[in-house]
């Protein structure tokens, strides 16, 4: 080549840079711009309504949930309330591997944020509320380790008022002991027992309230703007993306959405299909294996508290439980996708905090090691290490502000 | 034949591998009918009752005619699909929950998890005889 021709070609390639860096609209075909925008936060469609909890959109009911998620009371030791795994500056977790409450739990704390436009919840999705969700960890012996009879008394001595003005009257909780309930210790148990069926009942309902005013505040946590989001509707609305992301940046997502396969799973606007997937995440070791969804999706038909159930305000319309897929062996192992928004500031990763780098999630699909149990349903991407380098850049364009919506405070209905 | 097909749509579910490498079929191929049967015993025409999304719970009506034009009654049926360009099923069991006019039937918990290419494939007995109707669907 002579040296003209070089140089031509080199200024046709510098110019061809300079034009893909300002002019982004150029590097994407429709159809996968099309899949850009939605994977944006403007797709996200209005929070859909709860119609299980009667007092999900009720401002008095958010407060009351508020002051409840961060009431340490609420356990066994007064140490622990949710916030104290879910904490507001952490995107709503707590940055470890295994959760600690009172004790250390088997499994990584899940992040708030959207889930009330999950119908699942937990890794392997045993809860289909976000009401039912929060009265989980309320009765683990690791978690808050208290017992219904306790969270009721709390009701009564510090938020009767408040309770009341939502729930009705509270029952007579004189005669009834300061721990029992149905999930405790042997002496709980017994003394839950020893009660009689009308206030067993009676007390389970302001339990259930409990979780319907924590619900109440955690459907209103919600995932804002992230670079890509800013990115995309500067290409949308511009016809050039401002350098808002970076060369590397949009080559990682180049991949994202097509040769590393992740819009398989984390598509949509929460960059999740709400789905439950066995991937070959290893076991940790010490802890026994436990089998995912196979038993989450059985345990959610059958729950106290789940859509059907005496507790909830919609029985009749409960759809995710009348198709839902059991006893199937793709269950097994699988775990609930989570949201890719903000997972950046979600260190360490996976269902009970195996991976501690996006660095060593991103080589766990690279290589798709056989799973420990059930069968993975990934194949080896083959990915370079400048594609796993591009595709960590872009994950950590997904990041924004995780706030609840406030709630007038004046708002009375 | 019949057997093979109603043991393909049973399958499906459960097949969850990424990339098979299935070839997605040209774009006349796809739509929401009318659909004949694999051995053309019906022909069938879905109507969503809001447009298909992905992620979302829906449903679906399915008009079932005939080799002869005329309304199929009194049909069983069963759902299958999946995404055959990545292995695996749908992500929900869908049911037919009832009859709503001659030959028109209400499917319900219908589910697509992610855009592409989905087959959406209907099994209808009557006394006439079993087939599989398979729907080519894009989100």
């Amino acid at each position: 080549m002579s040296a003209n021709r070089l140089l031509i070609v080199t200024a046709l390639l510098v110019s061809g840079v300079v034009c893909a860096a300002s002019s982004s609209a150029g590097l994407w075909t429709a159809a996968q711009f099309d899949e850009l925008r939605s994977l944006s936060i403007a797709a996200l469609e209005p929070l859909p309504a709860d119609p299980t909890n009667r007092v999900a959109d009720d401002p008095r009911a958010v407060r009351l949930g508020e002051r409840l998620f961060f009431d340490t009371s609420l356990s066994s030791n007064g140490k622990v309330a949710c916030g104290t795994c879910h904490q507001p500056d952490r995107n709503f977790q707590d940055g470890t591997a295994l959760a600690n409450g009172v004790g250390t739990t088997a499994k990584r704390t899940m992040a708030i944020a959207a889930t009330s436009r999950a119908p699942f919840l937990f890794w392997d999705g045993r809860k289909d509320s976000q009401w039912a969700q929060a009265l989980g960890p309320l009765e683990s012996a690791v978690e808050h380790g208290g017992t219904r009879t306790q969270y009721a008394r709390v009701i009564a001595d510090r938020y009767r008022a408040e309770y009341q003005e939502l729930f009705g009257v509270l029952p007579d909780l004189s005669s009834v002991p300061a721990s029992a309930g149905p999930n405790g210790n042997r002496s709980d148990v017994a003394a839950w027992s020893a009660l009689g069926e009308q206030q067993r009942e009676a007390i389970t309902g302001v339990f259930v309230n409990i979780g319907k005013a924590i619900a109440a505040y955690e459907r209103r946590i919600e995932f804002g703007l992230s670079r890509f989001d800013r990115y995309v509707e500067a290409v949308n609305s511009r016809g050039r993306d401002d350098g808002i992301l970076t060369s590397d940046e949009i080559a990682g997502l180049k991949l994202f959405i097509g040769k590393a396969k992740c819009t398989q799973c984390h598509n949509g606007p929460l960059l999740t299909n709400n789905e439950f997937h066995n991937t070959g995440v290893p076991a940790r070791a010490a802890l026994p294996i436990d089998d995912g969804r196979l038993t989450g999706a059985a345990s959610v038909l059958k729950d106290e508290f789940n859509c059907r159930s005496r507790w909830s305000d919609a029985r009749a319309s409960c759809a995710e439980l009348e198709y839902l897929v059991t006893n199937d062996h793709t269950l097994e192992r699988a775990y609930k996708v989570p949201s890719l928004r903000n997972v950046a500031e979600r260190a360490p990763f996976m269902d009970a905090g195996q991976f501690a780098t996006l660095t060593d999630v991103l080589d766990h699909y690279n290589r798709a090691p056989k799973a420990p149990a059930g069968h993975s349903e990934l194949k080896p991407l083959r990915l370079n290490r400048d594609d796993l380098r591009h595709l960590e850049a872009f994950l950590k364009t997904l990041s924004g502000p995780v706030t609840p919506k406030t709630v007038a405070r004046e708002t009375k209905s | 034949m019949l057997a093979a097909l109603v043991s393909v749509t049973g399958c499906s579910a459960a097949m969850m591998v990424f990339g098979t490498g299935a070839k997605r079929p040209a774009i006349t191929e796809f739509g929401l009918g009318p659909r004949s049967s694999a051995n053309r015993l019906y022909s069938a025409t879905l109507e969503p009752t809001e447009a298909l999304k992905p992620r979302r719970l829906q449903s679906v009506r399915i008009t079932v005619v005939d080799s002869a034009g005329l309304p199929v009654e009194g049909a069983a049926m069963t759902i299958g699909g999946g995404m055959p360009q990545h292995g695996h099923g749908l992500p929900t069991r869908p049911r037919m929950t009832r009859a709503i006019a001659a030959g028109t039937y209400q499917i319900e918990g219908v589910r697509f998890n992610m855009g592409g290419w989905w087959e959406f494939k209907v099994t209808i007995a009557t006394d006439r005889g079993e087939d599989t109707i398979t729907f080519n669907l894009s989100l």
